[in-house]
Formats: structure tokens, C-alpha cells, sequence
């Protein structure tokens, strides 16, 4: 027995990567624009959804809710009467913290494709993880809420640097909270400069309409490409 | 915490590769961008490996720092703080040269000398 090395040079995510291409392709020819949804527990993904799903123009949209357990963000969204599909990450290794490409392609047959024009993947909660596993979608927008820190984008270069649309949430709290908005928005350059940001109040619906809009442009009509 | 799946990813990449032969060890070339912590890795990796072609290898990693580009003014620097703007021009068109690798680089496998007869 003698030992080999081999060369291999081989990104470890690349798997997850061509999964997600498929995953890519089976919503391209649905017709169906994908929004990868992130932030850290708690945020207000939910609530931001609440706020704008029932009301998106002429836009169907779908929902994909990722969760190490349970189906209480599903059961929220129920009185929208949108179809919402639930996809619980418990069946892994102790329960995964985030969506891979994998799982979002094993819920696909649970997805009314036919009946879309915009799913909406709402992720674990988690700013680590998610970032680093492309589900096969259009967009990443991610929420940061005023209660967790100005350094949030420092801490977390991965997640903040690879979103289109960073939404900053529960302003209305900031007269209650020591938080200093732009230290966050400038930390926020500093880790992805010129992003597109928000700030909105799923609670008092300040900011709601830009983001309603964004959303409902993710889904609107455009060329296909050949 | 994502150092549990990224080493599922790399066994799988592994496995892959060894194509049934027995890993004694496993290098990796791993970008500061990735955020990995190293002795997390090494930790799962222990756990994940077991089972598979990968048990018992030893996981190297190569660190690789992040360096990033500025385009207008071709100035080109090691990334300290996650500061994404130029030092010099303050602008935006940076490239990440390095330090976004997650990539095994390479692999030690054990061949079983075949003395099967002719």
C-alpha cells in the first residue's frame, strides 16, 4: 500500500452551487422570480411579509417557510390566503440553521409553480449559515432590525455583503433605543458599499410602499432571455 | 456555526475525488471572507468524516488572507477590517482578489497495490 496525492481544486460548494443552477431552472420555466429572504431570529421577516403579500399588484405570490421546527410563521401567513409551503430542516444533523439547495429542490413538487410569479423562501433565521448556500434564487434581501447593534454588518461581512436589498426594521423603536442609525448605515457602506437599503416599521407600516414596490419588481414582467 | 455544514460539503467534494480509496488527509484552501474558524472545522470535521472514506484524516488549512482590488486606481491591499471602499480614493469598484476560497486543493489517498493475476 503506498499513499497519492491528488489534486483535486475543487470549491466544497460547488455541489450546493449546481443544485441550485437546477433549482434556478426549473423556476425560470415557471415563469417564477425567487427572493431568498434572511436575517437573524427575530428580525421581523415575518412581519415585514404580512405587511405586503396580500397586496402586491397584479403579482401571485408564493412562500417557502424555512424552519429548524414547527409551522408558526406558515400559520401567520394564512390569513393572506397565499399558498405557503413549509419546509422543516429538523430531519438533518440535530436540525440544520439554515436552507441549502437541496432542501429548497426536494420542497419543489410542494410548490404551486404553475400558480406564481414571485416565491418568497423565508429562511432560518440565522446571519451566518444562509449566506453561504445558494437556493437557486433572483434576489437576497436580508433584514436588520434597530434592536441588534450598529456592528451587525461588521460582524457578519458574508451575509450583509451578498444581498441586493438590506431592509432596516422596527424604526419606529428608535426614540426608545440607544441605537445610532448612521453608524449602522455607515458601517453598512463600509462592508457593501451603495447597496440598496430601506428603513421601514413592519408595526407601524413606515416605509412599507418602497418595499411592496421592490418586491412586486422583483416579479414583473420582463424579456426572457433566449 | 456554519463550520458543521461546510464540512458536509467537504467530505462530499472528497468523497467524490477518492473515489473509494482511503483520505489520510484532506488540504484546504479556506479565504478570511468565508468566516470560518478553524478549530470549529477541524472539530466537526472528526464528527462528519466518520463513517465515510475521510475517517481519521487529518484536515489541513491553508488560510487564505483577503486581499481586495480597487479598479480606478489599481491600488491593491490586505483586508484587515471588512471595509469594502478604497483607502485611497474611498471608492466602491473594489474586486476581492482573494480570500472568498472554500476549496480543497488536495488530497492524500491510500492505493491498495494491485496484485490481482493477469
Amino acid at each position: 500500500m503506498h499513499r497519492t496525492k491528488v489534486k483535486v481544486v475543487e470549491e466544497a460548494l460547488d455541489a450546493n452551487n449546481t443544485i441550485a443552477t437546477a433549482n434556478r431552472a426549473d423556476f425560470d420555466r415557471d415563469g417564477v422570480r425567487v427572493v431568498n429572504f434572511m436575517s437573524a431570529p427575530g428580525a421581523g421577516k415575518t412581519s415585514l411579509l404580512e405587511r405586503v403579500l396580500g397586496d402586491l399588484g397584479g403579482i401571485r405570490p408564493g412562500v417557502l417557510e424555512g424552519d429548524v421546527q414547527g409551522s408558526m410563521d406558515a400559520d401567520r401567513l394564512a390569513h393572506l390566503h397565499v399558498p405557503v409551503t413549509q419546509l422543516n430542516t429538523d430531519s438533518g444533523f440535530g436540525g440544520e440553521c439554515h436552507l441549502d439547495a437541496n432542501m429548497v429542490r426536494s420542497a419543489l413538487p410542494a410548490l404551486p409553480l404553475a400558480d406564481i410569479d414571485l416565491l418568497v423562501i423565508e429562511n432560518v433565521g440565522n446571519l451566518v449559515c444562509p449566506a453561504e448556500f445558494r437556493v437557486g434564487e433572483d434576489a437576497r434581501v436580508m433584514v436588520c432590525s434597530v434592536t441588534e447593534g450598529e456592528d451587525k454588518p461588521l460582524k457578519y461581512p458574508l451575509m450583509f455583503r451578498t444581498c441586493e436589498l438590506v431592509l432596516v426594521n422596527k424604526i419606529d423603536l428608535l426614540p426608545h433605543l440607544d441605537f445610532d442609525l448612521d453608524k449602522l448605515l455607515y458601517n453598512l457602506d463600509a462592508v457593501h458599499p451603495n447597496v440598496e437599503r430601506m428603513l421601514v416599521s413592519a408595526r407601524t407600516g413606515e416605509g412599507i410602499e418602497a418595499w411592496r414596490d421592490w418586491l412586486a419588481g422583483v416579479a414583473a414582467p420582463h424579456e426572457v432571455h433566449a | 456555526m456554519h463550520e458543521l455544514s461546510l464540512s458536509s460539503a467537504i467530505v462530499n467534494t472528497v468523497v467524490k475525488h477518492a473515489d473509494g480509496r482511503q483520505v489520510t488527509a484532506v488540504h484546504m484552501r479556506i479565504g478570511a471572507l468565508r468566516q470560518v474558524v478553524p478549530d470549529t472545522l477541524e472539530f466537526y470535521w472528526g464528527f462528519v468524516a466518520e463513517g465515510t472514506v475521510c475517517a481519521g484524516a487529518v484536515l489541513e488549512q491553508e488560510l487564505i488572507p483577503a486581499r481586495l482590488r480597487c479598479a480606478p486606481c489599481e491600488r491593491e491591499w490586505e483586508l484587515d477590517v471588512p471595509v469594502f471602499r478604497c483607502p485611497t480614493c474611498g471608492g466602491a469598484d473594489v474586486a476581492v482578489v482573494a480570500g472568498n476560497e472554500f476549496e480543497v486543493e488536495s488530497i492524500n489517498v491510500e492505493e491498495v497495490a494491485c496484485t490481482a493475476p493477469r
